[in-house]
């Protein structure tokens, strides 16, 4: 748990890949592992659907749109297109080493 | 970008072989079968004796091969059969039986 992130924090995704460990659902795209992005807003908390997936008790995780520039996710992508993404906290870390403006 | 990531097959977002195929964008009808399979998914759903995230989860188990060759609905209704006898709500003996019926 990486705590309360406000709009405007410089994030990045979480470079792991549960997936490669046993079975799993994660709804973190593949493609977005080690990027990094900008919170822009809370969406709110909800039961984490990796263990609702498993029918886990599951703890409440906040859930974000983090934007991400797209010329850092794809390898064609356009300088000033961004994608908005609903990621989960548990997904997020703080960037401390950025401190440009994000998208 | 895709070759060296240990991806689930079903995460396809950006996968560069998939980029060379146009979309198709054109609306679909629903057969009988599907528009049973989602009823039968709404009245497990509504009872409470699955999620949508296992209903997901189940469908992301179907074994690559399997799961590019099934259509939507079929994914569903693998991963509803799957759920219901991991719950013990119906054995595996009985879905055999009312397939047979069919």
């Amino acid at each position: 748990m990486s705590g309360i992130f406000a709009p405007g924090t410089p994030v990045r995704v979480r470079d792991d890949w549960p997936e490669t460990r046993g079975p799993v659902h994660i709804r973190t795209p593949h493609y977005l592992r080690g990027k990094p992005g900008t919170v822009v807003r809370r969406l709110g908390t909800f039961p984490n659907p990796e263990d609702l997936a498993f029918a886990r008790p599951a703890a409440e995780r906040p859930l974000y749109h983090v934007a991400f520039a797209q010329d850092a996710v794809w390898p064609d992508g356009r300088s000033g297109d961004t994608l908005l993404v609903e990621l989960y906290d548990h997904w997020l870390e703080l960037d401390e080493h950025r401190q440009e403006p994000g998208p | 970008m895709d070759s060296n990531e240990p991806r689930a097959h079903h995460d396809l977002g950006g996968v560069s072989k998939f980029l060379c195929e146009k979309v198709d964008i054109e609306p679909h009808a629903l057969t009988d079968f599907d528009r049973e399979v989602d009823a039968l998914v709404s009245i497990v759903r509504m009872k409470r004796l699955m999620t949508v995230d296992e209903l997901r989860r189940g469908i992301e188990a179907i074994p690559e091969e399997t799961y590019h060759r099934l259509s939507y609905y079929r994914r569903w209704v693998r991963s509803l059969a799957d759920n219901l006898i991991r719950k013990g709500l119906v054995t595996e003996a009985e879905l055999q039986a009312a397939l047979r019926r069919e």
